[in-house]
């Protein structure tokens, strides 16, 4: 019946390794570009209902910068990298080198924007071309999008492919913090991976692990 | 006097009613819609926060009523008149159908949020319910409140704080 039904602990194994190396790489990339030591929680596989799903993103009314973009080629899905407001703001003036920019309401100055959109297209550009190297299947990012509002609204956006035909999705979940953060406990970053349905076959069977069995 | 107010928490593809003296509110809406059907007299109101425009989309598995607008709008009546409503008394205030990102292109997948809102009034229509109030469309999210007594619907935006339909 349902694709997920099928979806066993070693496939879910599988998810999380891709989780690794391709936020990894994301994380490197984010490290680089900030010239800041980053840390990378190991990353989360869950199959979740799409209620949870908000609630791992710290529930549907929390404020959060969201950049989305599609995954297109073989094995389509959507991405999102989520930041919180706050740690957006301080990474954008990191890299614009304006202190005084600040997201707290609009209008937004662009190129702060355009530098967040930049960001968020450098980590999924990474985290996508690991995934696409690891996995051999050819994989491209669209431009990213970028939204600063309720995470509901934002993640909803990418569950629409799946809510087709499941009320569960399959997320694979990494959370990145800066190093020198005292408060370990809170998460700054995430990067939600949601394949569509039809291509978790794909990745599985691109890796040699049947889905069928 | 304190009245025991219960907020009744409707969630993503999910639906509800509530009576006086509670409210109900659903969060974090983007391109889904919320669809208020109420009946002032009897106090009565339920939620439904519907994510895709027809059901004839779903592909495989059980069907969930409340994730279409057309099963979800038809099935939230018939929740309603069962709960004591009256048919005829029945209005709708809806909010929500945004469009989060702005992509060059724009597939069909990337319209959602007017699709959802244009099947809700089609479905509202063939069942007589009229649409008293609407906030939908633009591109923020919005989470919804509901109060049953006084019908009132407040809109909660991130750069425009509460609005009241």
């Amino acid at each position: 019946m349902g694709f997920i039904e099928k979806i066993s602990s070693i496939h879910l194994d599988i998810l999380k390794e891709i989780g690794n190396i391709g936020a990894g790489h994301a994380a490197t990339a984010l490290s680089k570009l900030l010239n800041k030591k980053i840390d990378m929680k190991v990353p989360n596989v869950q199959i979740v209902s799409f209620d949870e799903m908000m609630n791992m993103a710290g529930g549907a009314e929390n404020v959060v910068a969201g950049v989305f973009l599609r995954i297109e080629g073989e094995a389509p899905g959507s991405m999102f990298f989520v930041l919180p407001v706050e740690q957006a703001t301080s990474f954008i003036r990191e890299m614009i080198g304006d202190e005084s920019f600040s997201l707290e309401s609009p209008p937004y100055s662009e190129i702060g924007l355009s530098a967040l959109q930049e960001l968020g297209n450098i980590l999924s550009g990474s985290y996508l071309s690991s995934l696409s190297d690891f996995t051999n299947l050819s994989l491209y990012p669209s431009v990213p999008a970028l939204s600063i509002d309720m995470v509901g609204a934002i993640i909803s956006y990418g569950l629409i492919e799946l809510s087709h035909v499941s009320d569960y999705a399959i997320v694979i979940d990494t959370a990145l913090n800066e190093d020198e953060d005292e408060s370990a406990e809170y998460v700054k970053g995430h990067f939600f991976l949601l394949p569509d349905p039809d291509s978790f076959q794909i990745i599985f069977k691109s890796l040699g692990v049947p889905h069928n069995d | 006097m304190i009245e025991s107010k219960t907020i009744i928490k409707v969630g993503i593809a999910d639906m509800n009613i509530v009576k006086t003296p509670d409210i109900i509110r659903t969060s974090g809406l983007g391109s889904c819609v919320g669809v208020v059907i109420y009946d002032q007299t009897r106090e009565i109101a339920g939620l439904a926060h519907v994510m895709l425009p027809d059901s004839s989309l779903a592909k495989s598995g059980v069907l969930n009523i409340a994730k279409y607008a057309d099963t979800a709008v038809k099935d939230l009546v018939s929740k309603l008149i069962r709960h004591g409503a009256r048919a005829n008394f029945l209005k709708a205030k809806i909010a929500g159908g945004a469009q989060m990102f702005q992509f060059s292109g724009g597939s069909d997948m990337m319209r959602i949020g007017p699709r959802n809102v244009e099947a809700v009034k089609l479905e509202l229509a063939a069942l007589n319910i009229a649409i008293v109030a609407a906030d939908v469309g633009g591109n923020s999210g919005r989470t919804i409140e509901f109060n049953p007594q006084n019908c009132i619907l407040h809109i909660r935006t991130v750069n425009k704080g509460i609005q009241e339909l």
